[in-house]
């Protein structure tokens, strides 16, 4: 087998790797050097891994098992002293590696300002893990301020994060506008606006002379002699191609690698590929042409024909809430003509430039979903003066079709590129649905579509949707409510992230549009502030549902039910009296429920507080038939009666209840145990079901029986009644964690995967830390609610405000 | 116009609602701000449903039933819903909530 030798693990190379193995698995014996210490990453998506939106887990391309299914030997946290092309040795700093081919792609560097002070502690560039995770430490601190160099697309998408993180972030900007070599002075101001509407202060014009400090960074100086603290300051200003290995070596440079369209360098044997190339003059910065370049280079690699060619890119930046899309050419030039269209109001704009009859530059800002179809009509050229008039309304205007991002993209044809970074056409994402790939997940798989920069998502689900019409269901990833932009999950990370420890910090930070919520997101994010800050957040009554506020179920004619607590299903004739009593003198219907215990309906609101009080009499406490946290757990007699019975099932399920109640759940939640595998207790649909055999508990989770029926998958075996316990409070507690409002276990499960809670369950440490923080939480919130609104001072606001009907009767 | 005083405005919650009896049929009394109130009839025109039970965001409430929301400056049913509720004149003086009283002597006439 031949050799092939790797210097840097990025994202052109990583596809070249990924080409060639799936081509010629047989075909090198790779060995592969990576100054990080650790291998393929998305680079792209550090920025969302800065702000918490994502962890780097996952945005890890090749984990070691791909790179040992390929027998890729990996030389991570190596540097390489030099290339020797006598020998065709590469050497490392811990020895050389012969090759028969060499690829560079040792991508670029940060460009780092010449100016006093930029080697102090604390100044950071912006290109790698570890600038990252410096950036993320250093926004720890409270009250932290960042500044940034550099008001291009890494810059901005550093300040977004940061900022996100709690830091206070100013941005100094060389030029007059923002990301002035992709936006226009108009869309400059539009996101210098958004930008600061998030906090963030933008300074343009800024020509930064020195950066201060002694021990550390304390500050930035700028030329007109403002002065700004800082405790982080963030060099964003530009890359340079990283040429020196092949400068050494003596191949040909200009301003970075030379090389051919077959990606070879001026030696036969030596391949570049990435940000450290320039081919035919260009350098390149932005992953699409990159990853044209891997396809290339593994082509060659492979003794096969293929060439590079330049393409228009388009650029997205990738921060929440700022949509702005810019492609080809806009700068004003003789014959050049502009069609805009402006909505102050929403923040819209939109410029097309026309040459001719031809599309050559679009900058869109606040509405950017057909710059896809733009950025088409300006790599193919399209002769566009027949739809002139209604081109800027975009693809959905012309040619008659109906106002519907659907009819849109089924228009588009199967050349039109819907992938930008992978180069993706929509006649390849079809030939992928029609080959069985029916999820994006698949098409992701098997495409690469979307899975880079994840943009594109919206559009390739859009292809799914049309070509398999409703076989498929668009993923929920829908924002919570009309109030945000954000999805549940995006709302708990940022929580999480971002240290929200109260409402209006919800609001205000994660820019909600209305000035306190709605009834839908207003719980929801309760729940997700007292589960993730149980002792800093206080639960609100006023973001509650009417049965969570008034701890009893209203019925259709605005009177209650009340259920108390029979622990395991277990009471006796003393508990038996008090309730007769209690539904005698308030009047109320009795019911047997299907959770073993007896509800008393059509009881008063001004009564509850008298009747939880009588029922606290005979030592009954609330049953939480109306939260979303535990309900009941159903047992049955178990080995204390049942002559099947292998273990104490109704015992178990007593110290269940006992452990469990009072805790608030994303949704309900229902336990079961049954003594025998004969399930009398139905366990195997509840959200937790115990089924004892023999030789110990077997714990399912995920069953339901309601809206939908599905049996519980097991998520562990267990020998004793102690472990079972602990695994099934860690699993509520993970669900409590990490649940979207409203999902019972099984749809949580089913977006996670079992596979996933099982392997964090199963770390022994991480089982008792989750035990310890539900620990935490039953601190606070495991009291009888019952006990707190039967006092008279609380009772009180059961009652009305005031009665007029007697003053009005004088 | 005669303002009864109903209570302090200490005694309904924040984004919560109170309960007032009335010869007319019950009204609550909404506080959507820290001294911004509204009153309005209690019942739902849909089913009935108890709206100072309801979640109480900006100026509106959501019906606990069915979700019904109401404008409560208008007493017009939002989105898709079609129906109104009876609006009446509250306001808030040295802490106290006033009710106009002019809903009594219609109650009493």
């Amino acid at each position: 087998m031949k050799k092939l030798v790797v210097i840097g693990a990025g994202m052109a190379s990583g596809r070249v790797l990924e080409h060639l193995f799936e081509s010629a698995p047989d075909a090198y014996e790779v060995t592969l050097f990576n100054a990080e210490n650790r291998g393929n990453y998305n680079r792209i998506m550090l920025s969302p891994v800065l702000s918490g939106e994502k962890s780097y887990e996952e945005i890890v391309t090749h984990d070691e098992a791909w790179y040992a299914a390929n027998k890729v030997t990996c030389r991570f946290g190596e540097h390489v002293v030099g290339i020797d092309r006598a020998r065709k040795v590469v050497i490392g700093q811990n020895g050389e590696v012969p090759f028969d081919k060499l690829l560079i792609a040792t991508g670029s560097a940060p460009f780092i300002i010449p100016v006093q002070g930029k080697d102090l502690p604390g100044v950071v560039s912006y290109r790698d893990l570890d600038d990252t995770e410096a950036m993320i430490e250093a926004a720890g601190t409270r009250d932290a301020k960042a500044v940034v160099i550099g008001g291009g697309l890494l810059g901005l998408e550093a300040a977004a994060g940061l900022r996100l993180r709690g830091m206070d972030v100013t941005v100094l900007h060389l030029m007059g506008h923002l990301m002035e070599r992709q936006l226009d002075e108009a869309a400059g101001y539009l996101l210098k606006r958004d930008l600061e509407k998030r906090g963030i202060r933008v300074i343009t014009r800024a020509s930064t002379a020195a950066i201060l400090g002694e021990e550390r960074v304390e500050g930035v100086l700028l030329e007109d002699s403002t002065g700004l603290k800082a405790d982080l300051v963030v060099m964003a200003v530009g890359i340079r191609p990283e040429a020196r290995l092949a400068t050494d070596a003596g191949l040909e440079t200009g301003r970075a690698i030379v090389v051919d369209a077959q990606m070879v360098t001026s030696d036969p044997d030596i391949l570049a590929v990435g940000e450290c190339v320039e081919f035919d003059g260009n350098l390149f910065g932005l992953v699409a042409p990159l990853y044209d370049q891997a396809k290339v280079a593994a082509a060659t690699l492979l003794g096969e024909p293929s060439a590079f060619v330049m393409r228009e890119t388009a650029t997205k930046l990738k921060v929440t809430g700022c949509d702005l899309f810019s492609a080809g050419d806009f700068a004003e030039k003789d014959g050049r003509e502009d069609i805009v269209y402006r909505d102050p109001g929403r923040g819209i704009y939109k410029r097309l430039v026309l040459e001719g009859e031809k599309l050559v530059g679009a900058v869109m800002y606040g509405d950017t979903a057909d710059g896809g179809w733009f950025h088409g009509l300006i790599k193919d050229q399209t002769d566009i003066s027949e739809m002139r008039e209604t081109l800027i309304f975009g693809p959905a205007y012309q040619g008659g079709a109906a106002l519907d991002p659907m009819a849109a993209v089924a228009a588009l044809p199967a050349d039109a590129e819907i992938c930008g970074c992978n180069g993706v056409c929509k006649g390849r994402i079809v030939e992928a649905i029609e080959g069985g790939a029916h999820s994006l997940d698949d098409v992701r798989a098997v495409t690469k579509a979307s899975g880079s920069c994840g943009t594109c998502t919206g559009l390739v689900e859009q292809v799914l949707a049309v070509t398999l019409g409703d076989a498929f269901e668009l993923p929920t990833a829908k924002p919570v409510c009309g109030c945000t932009d954000l999805t549940h999950e995006d709302v708990r990370r940022l929580i999480k992230a971002q240290e929200l420890k109260s409402q209006p910090a919800v609001w205000q930070e994660l820019g909600w549009k209305t000035p306190n919520g709605c009834h839908v997101c207003r719980p929801a994010v309760n729940f997700y502030l007292l589960a993730d800050w149980p002792l800093e957040y206080q639960d609100d009554p006023q973001s509650r549902f009417v049965n969570e506020r008034n701890h009893a179920n209203i019925q259709k004619d605005g009177t209650y039910s009340v259920m108390p607590r029979m622990w395991g299903g277990m009471t006796n004739p003393e508990e038996l009296i008090a309730i007769a009593e209690a539904a005698k003198k308030y009047g109320a219907t009795v019911k047997v429920t299907g959770g073993q215990r007896i509800d008393l309906l059509g009881v008063k609101k001004e009564d509850l507080p008298a009747i939880w009080a009588d029922l606290n009499g005979a030592g009954m406490v609330s049953g939480h038939a109306y939260s979303k946290g535990l309900r009941t757990v159903k047992t049955c007699v178990g080995s204390d009666w049942c002559r099947f019975g292998t273990q104490d099932s109704t015992g178990l399920g007593i110290k269940l209840e006992k452990r469990l109640w009072g805790s608030w759940t994303p949704h309900k939640v229902k336990l079961a145990v049954s003594g025998c595998p004969r399930n009398c207790a139905e366990a195997t649909c509840k959200d937790v079901g115990v089924v004892c055999v023999d030789s110990g508990y077997q714990v399912g989770v995920g069953g339901a029986a309601g809206m939908d029926v599905k049996e519980t998958e097991r998520l562990v075996d267990v020998a004793t009644e102690e472990e079972a316990i602990e695994w099934t409070v860690a699993f509520v507690q993970l669900y409590r964690e990490n649940a979207k409002y409203l999902d019972r276990p099984y749809k949580w499960i089913a977006k996670v995967g079992l596979d996933w809670v099982k392997e964090v369950l199963s770390d022994p440490a991480e089982r008792a830390a989750l035990v310890g923080r539900f620990d935490i939480s039953q601190s606070v919130y495991q009291k009888d609610p019952w006990a707190e609104r039967a006092r008279p001072e609380a009772a009180r606001r059961f009652l009305p405000l005031a009665d007029l009907t007697l003053e009005a009767a004088e | 116009m005669s303002w009864i005083d109903i209570g302090a405005l200490d005694d309904v919650p924040l984004r919560g609602a109170r309960l007032v009896k009335t010869r007319l049929g019950c009204v609550a009394v909404f506080r959507t701000g820290e001294a911004e109130v509204f009153a309005a009839s209690n019942a739902c025109p849909h089913k009935g449903g108890p709206l100072s039970e309801g979640i109480v965001h900006g100026r509106k409430v959501t019906c606990p039933l069915h979700n019904w929301v109401f404008d409560l400056e208008t007493g017009e049913a939002q989105g898709a819903d079609d129906g109104r509720i009876d609006t009446y004149k509250v306001r808030v003086e040295d802490g106290r909530v006033l009710l106009d009283g002019a809903l009594l002597m219609k109650g009493a006439a």
